[in-house]
């Protein structure tokens, strides 16, 4: 099965596009690496590859997981299938 | 893996796999008289550089290890220092000669430009007569010293290239290879995965040290939460989205298997085989540079967006997974590990392919980099001079 996102481990929050052009709207198909597991997800935001998409709703300072380790805190409101990127989530250090 | 390459003997026993005649100016205003000379010379290599003039202190003497260290390196056959004046320039020298290698130095004080450039070139040529009669001989793999550093990272990045050049390196690691590490600050948010990697208290103790000593730099000097930098605006384009990320994502290059066993000072070349961490910038010509002074003879450089850094005298694989920038710029890139996001090689395979190109590379082949002319040498400055 072709895939359009991955992710790292089950316990992340989000995925990684890896194919160009998904769009909202899309139902996407996930591989999670660890775990070897797939999932499905539908995109409420266009993903660029490479960009992420919140796999869960996030609120104003939840903290985001990727590599089942934390990488920032979230500062604007992101629903499951959004873009989460520099624009809803900021780095906790420096 | 292959148990046996061709590569260069040195003098002392170290092996590379180049065999440049560099000529190395002690400082800034002895490029131009370095140029003349690689100019005049075929088979001879200018290293200019933008310092060497009132250092002091700490930055002084990284500015010296740096220069000894590239003329240290096995992938040099021979060194031709020049200088403006000859006192730090045979500090230069004599450092080199320790190897065996040849190696003479020239002061442009009292001869100026045209008769330096002149005794300069005779010695040069002889340099290039002799190391054209090195013959590659056959090595053993494991004398290989192997680094890596990655550059214009993005998540595919941490999700395919670094856990290959991972891979590679737990493969060395088994093998007995030198193998190293670096970038301070873009360990920031993995840092405690490094210290759960380092062999001993000593070696926790001085990981932190080196950490703590970076972070102190960052926190002096900050007017922001560094945003603007790190990660870059290339990082940011690619989809990485905080220091963190990018970090989790840097560390897969050390793989799971190697225990760190040793943090290094900048340019200070390690005492034994295995994996090391060595303080360093994270900006990728500054760590080359230093990984080539520090005796490396080969380097790792995955990339996202497409960093095109190369180094005069160490060779950079670079590898990639980013379907767009291999389609986009394709010319920059050694090995697409591009397979891996579309599950037709596994990370097994992706680490052979690296390991691969390793081999080409050290019995010959060139690079991307350097078949491009890529030859940043980019000396790390740690503070203003006097």
């Amino acid at each position: 099965m072709a895939i359009d996102f991955l992710v790292h481990e089950a316990a992340d929050g989000v995925g990684v596009a890896v194919v160009e052009g998904l769009s909202a709207g899309q139902e996407i198909t996930g591989w999670v690496m660890k775990e070897d597991q797939t999932v499905t997800i539908k995109l409420l935001s266009d993903i660029p590859i490479g960009h992420k998409v919140a796999l869960r709703d996030y609120a104003v300072g939840d903290t985001v997981i990727k590599y089942n380790t934390d990488i920032g805190k979230v500062v604007a409101p992101i629903k499951k299938g959004e873009h989460l990127h520099v624009h809803n989530v900021k780095t906790k250090r420096w | 893996m292959e148990k046996k390459f061709m590569g260069y003997r040195r003098e002392n026993g170290r092996v590379g796999i180049r065999n440049h005649v560099i000529i190395l100016p002690l400082d800034d205003l002895s490029n131009a008289a370095c140029e003349s000379v690689a100019n005049n010379v075929k088979g001879t290599m200018a290293l200019p550089h933008a310092y060497g003039r009132l250092q002091f202190g700490e930055d002084l003497e990284l500015h010296f290890r740096t220069l000894i260290g590239t003329g240290c390196n096995p992938n040099v056959a021979a060194v031709i220092v020049i200088g403006i004046e000859p006192i730090w320039t045979d500090r230069i020298v004599q450092g080199i000669a320790k190897t065996g290698k040849p190696v003479a130095g020239f002061a442009i004080e009292k001869s100026g430009d045209f008769n330096t450039i002149c005794a300069a070139s005779k010695k040069a040529k002889e340099f290039v007569h002799y190391a054209t009669e090195q013959q590659r001989v056959e090595c053993e793999t494991s004398e290989l010293w192997v680094s890596t550093k990655c550059g214009e990272s993005d998540t595919t990045s941490g999700i395919a290239t670094n856990p290959t050049v991972g891979n590679a390196y737990d493969k060395l690691y088994a093998n007995g290879n030198t193998i190293l590490f670096g970038e301070t600050t873009e360990l920031t948010g993995g840092e405690h995965l490094v210290l759960e990697r380092c062999a001993n208290d000593q070696v926790r103790k001085d990981f932190q040290f080196y950490f703590d000593r970076y972070a102190k730099v960052v926190d002096d000097h900050k007017t922001n939460d560094l945003s603007d930098s790190q990660p870059t605006k290339g990082n940011i384009e690619g989809g990485l989205t905080t220091i963190e990320e990018k970090a989790l994502g840097n560390i897969q290059k050390i793989g799971t298997k190697a225990p760190v066993v040793g943090a290094l000072e900048k340019a200070v070349e390690p005492t034994g085989p295995g994996l090391w961490f060595q303080d360093s910038s994270s900006a990728a010509a500054e760590q080359v540079t230093l990984c080539a002074a520090s005796g490396f003879v080969v380097h790792f450089f995955p990339t996202g967006q497409g960093n095109i850094i190369g180094n005069p005298i160490l060779p950079v694989i670079k590898l990639c997974s980013n379907p767009r920038t291999l389609r986009t710029m394709s010319e920059h890139f050694d090995v697409d590990v591009s397979g891996l996001l579309r599950r037709e090689i596994n990370l097994d395979q992706a680490g052979d392919m690296a390991l691969d190109m390793m081999l080409r590379t050290a019995n010959g082949r060139h690079t991307a980099a350097e078949v491009l002319g890529h030859r940043e040498f980019i000396m790390t400055k740690l503070y203003e001079s006097a």
